[in-house]
């Protein structure tokens, strides 16, 4: 059944029929809409679970760890600040194994205060063991926040669906919401694997030693390694039932282009848009689209573009004294190929600021007509009378 | 209670990682008779989580899971609601968290939890530092200690939080205080608060800790003894954040349970005179709550009230009263 709604609205419908059992969630702008709509599910009792209105973000995420180490199956949402104020406790998330999904409504961290998009504040849990999914529409936003409980599950490790503020957490569109039969099919009752229990009363978390510690991380590496293989696997079972495919890599027009456009989230839609006009140019331009960040999709990356001239990367974030977070990350993945293609990384749209067709179009012109790289970070859009300004008073 | 059914039931086993004479690890023992198997354990760091044992032992009988520093509040009421909504109405979740746990980094989760009135028991054992790291102060550190951060004549100069007072504002049903030294009453109140369910629970335990408070190992138990004999730890009840029960009247001056610890004896006589006024003035305070004397604190009139400031008190204008 088709329904108009916003990104947040559609991840809320995705908690409904995934029957999470224990939520536990602080509001913060632009995710409010989530938490208020599964609030409204468990009060009319069309959702049969606790939700746990917590003091912050770091005792949401405690509240949750320690419901799904209880064996439910748990869910919270955040944004920005109130991600970076969980950030401890997404280690310990990970550390304990635990499936917990959360959605992050990518926002800009101040200061100064800015609660548009930017995606410097899931980028910068990279190192904290979660699986990150970037979402492009509010389709994909309901689809990936199902398909994580079931990735969750498999593999024992946290997943975050991460939303672009605004431009999808608070835009209507048609949203096609599953039969709640075709989902449970899909996603079975939570089955843990281990859970605090009076009759096996055991220590989870404990004290442990150099002896043993080394092991636990490299499982999390293996379990991490294991992903891209059970996430594609999910994914081809889901587009089976639902018709709907999410690869973790997508390509749009890449097989003869000279120049790829790698990006991340909405940013996808208008990078499509300016591919097709300059396709229509008689550029020979392509788009990949990062829906899996965590682990990053090495293999599918290299295959696509491992022997490609040119990679023109759009990050709406920074590592600052580094470069944009997926530039950073391609560069990685991509320098032991045979023969990686330059890497041009681009900074735009930051804090909200708008990324046209033009600015990508601008961004496809200055690769072109560059042999490579000015460095590492290329700047879009910049006030150079404010940028000068500024500095000169700092 | 029931004392002879508890007696023989041993929820903390032996080789246990506590000190020699640790209080609090006497404190968990007590706690875990009364409490029973069917119990749920959540510890935040603090001496405790390396007291019950690393990987891959537990010297605690029922599941524990340990959890971060500022999380028991949160941790606890997680448990509790995948209990509720998986109907198991039975198991007790229990917090047990050291003074840095709950005074401090564990303050904000703990004031949310009882707030919600989760369904749970919050213990804080409380050892009057942050001892795990090395006896540092914490908010829970009385007048007149020197710890490793309030070292030499930086001995601290504010008074202990009184943690059962934030408690009573969050009116939660049922308050008490505990100590090692009493595990009769200690364990009536863990029993009490077990089958209190439906609102939010809290036991303060004084848990003395020989290491850190500079004392012999073979003194915890006297220590903690004289806490309560000197109304410095009183032990009582609050119900319903009003409702206030005296458990034990202390007659023993101050000094006596100071000079027992090493971590009060640079104090001089002025300084232990104004510790006395200010353990007289909390239990005039106390009494008024109890309804064991009349509300209006006037009977100290003759006595300068204590102020909560950062300078040491040189003069002798506040020592009159005693």
């Amino acid at each position: 059944m088709k329904q108009v709604t916003e990104g947040s609205q559609a991840v809320a419908e995705a908690v409904r029929l995934a029957k999470v059992q224990v939520i536990a969630a602080y509001p913060i702008t632009p995710q409010t809409h989530v938490v208020e709509m599964i609030s409204e599910y468990c009060a009319n009792g069309t959702l049969n679970a606790r939700f746990i209105c917590v003091e912050s973000e770091h005792s949401a995420m405690a509240a949750i760890i320690a419901a799904a180490s209880s064996g439910v199956r748990t869910f919270t949402a955040s944004s920005s600040h109130g991600l970076t104020y969980m950030h401890e406790l997404l280690h310990w998330a990970a550390g304990a194994r635990l499936p917990v999904v959360m959605v992050d409504v990518n926002r800009a961290l101040g200061p100064g205060w800015n609660i548009w998009l930017d995606q410097t504040d899931s980028l910068s849990q990279r190192d904290t063991g979660w699986i990150q999914l970037y979402c492009e529409d509010s389709q994909d936003a309901l689809d990936s926040t199902i398909m994580a409980y079931r990735l969750a599950e498999t593999v024992n490790l946290p997943v975050m669906v991460v939303l672009d503020a605004f431009f999808l957490s608070h835009t209507y569109e048609p949203v096609d919401i599953p039969q709640q039969k075709a989902v449970d099919e899909f996603l079975p009752p939570f089955s843990p694997r281990f859970q605090l229990d009076t009759a096996h009363p055991v220590a989870f978390n404990q004290f442990v030693s150099p002896q043993a510690y080394m092991e636990m991380r490299y499982n999390i590496q293996l379990a991490m390694e294991q992903v891209p293989e059970s996430y594609s696997r999910i994914a081809a079972e889901f587009e089976a039932v639902f018709g709907r495919r999410y690869p973790t890599v997508e390509t749009w027009l890449c097989d003869d282009a000279e120049i790829i456009l790698v990006t991340a989230g909405t940013t996808a839609s208008t990078c499509r848009l300016a591919v097709d006009r300059l396709r229509a140019a008689g550029e020979k331009a392509g788009l990949v689209k990062l829906k899996m960040f965590r682990p990053f999709p090495v293999d599918a990356l290299r295959q696509v573009l491992g022997a490609k001239p040119k990679v023109a990367v759009v990050d709406r974030n920074c590592s600052f004294g580094a470069s944009g977070i997926f530039a950073q990350e391609l560069r990685a993945a991509l320098y032991n190929a045979e023969s990686p293609p330059r890497i041009f990384g681009y900074i735009a749209g930051l804090g909200g600021r708008d990324v046209t067709p033009q600015t990508i179009e601008d961004i496809y012109r200055q690769t072109q007509n560059s042999d490579r790289p000015q460095n590492q970070n290329m700047w879009i859009g910049l006030d150079q009378k404010k940028v000068e300004s500024w500095h000169n008073q700092t | 209670m029931a004392q002879s059914d508890v007696i023989d039931r041993e929820g903390l086993k032996a080789g246990h990682l506590g000190c020699a004479g640790c209080g609090a690890a006497l404190a968990l023992k007590f706690a875990l008779k009364a409490l029973g198997e069917k119990t749920i354990m959540v510890i935040p760091a603090s001496c405790a989580s390396i007291i019950v044992g690393p990987y891959p032992q537990s010297a605690v009988r029922v599941p524990v899971l340990h959890t971060a520093f500022a999380t028991a509040g949160a941790a606890a009421s997680g448990v509790r609601a995948a209990l509720d909504i998986k109907a198991d109405t039975e198991t007790t979740v229990v917090s047990w968290a050291g003074d840095g746990g709950t005074f401090d980094i564990g303050f904000q989760s703990l004031s949310g939890a009882v707030e919600r009135n989760e369904d749970c028991i919050f213990v804080c054992y409380d050892n009057e530092a942050y001892m795990n790291t090395g006896v540092q102060r914490s908010s829970s550190t009385p007048f007149g200690v020197r710890t490793t951060t309030t070292p030499g004549q930086n001995w601290k100069k504010t008074r202990k939080k009184n943690i059962m007072e934030t408690m009573a504002a969050h009116r939660i049903p049922y308050a008490a205080t505990a100590s090692i030294a009493f595990p009769d009453d200690l364990m009536t109140k863990f029993e009490k608060a077990r089958e209190r369910r439906g609102g939010s629970r809290f036991i303060h335990i004084f848990a003395s800790c020989a290491t850190g408070w500079g004392a012999p190992a073979d003194m915890s138990v006297e220590i903690a003894r004289l806490a309560v004999q000197t109304n410095v730890f009183p032990l009582y009840e609050i119900e319903d954040g009003i409702r206030y029960t005296l458990n034990y009247s202390g007659k023993r001056p101050v000094k006596d349970y100071l000079q027992s610890q090493g971590r009060f004896k640079h104090l001089d006589r002025k300084d232990i005179s104004r510790i006395q006024t200010m353990v007289t003035e909390d239990w005039h305070h106390l009494l008024c709550k109890t309804g064991e004397v009349p509300c209006a604190p006037r009977s100290l009139q003759d006595t300068e009230p204590v102020r909560n400031d950062h300078q040491r008190i040189d003069s002798d204008e506040n020592h009159d009263g005693n």
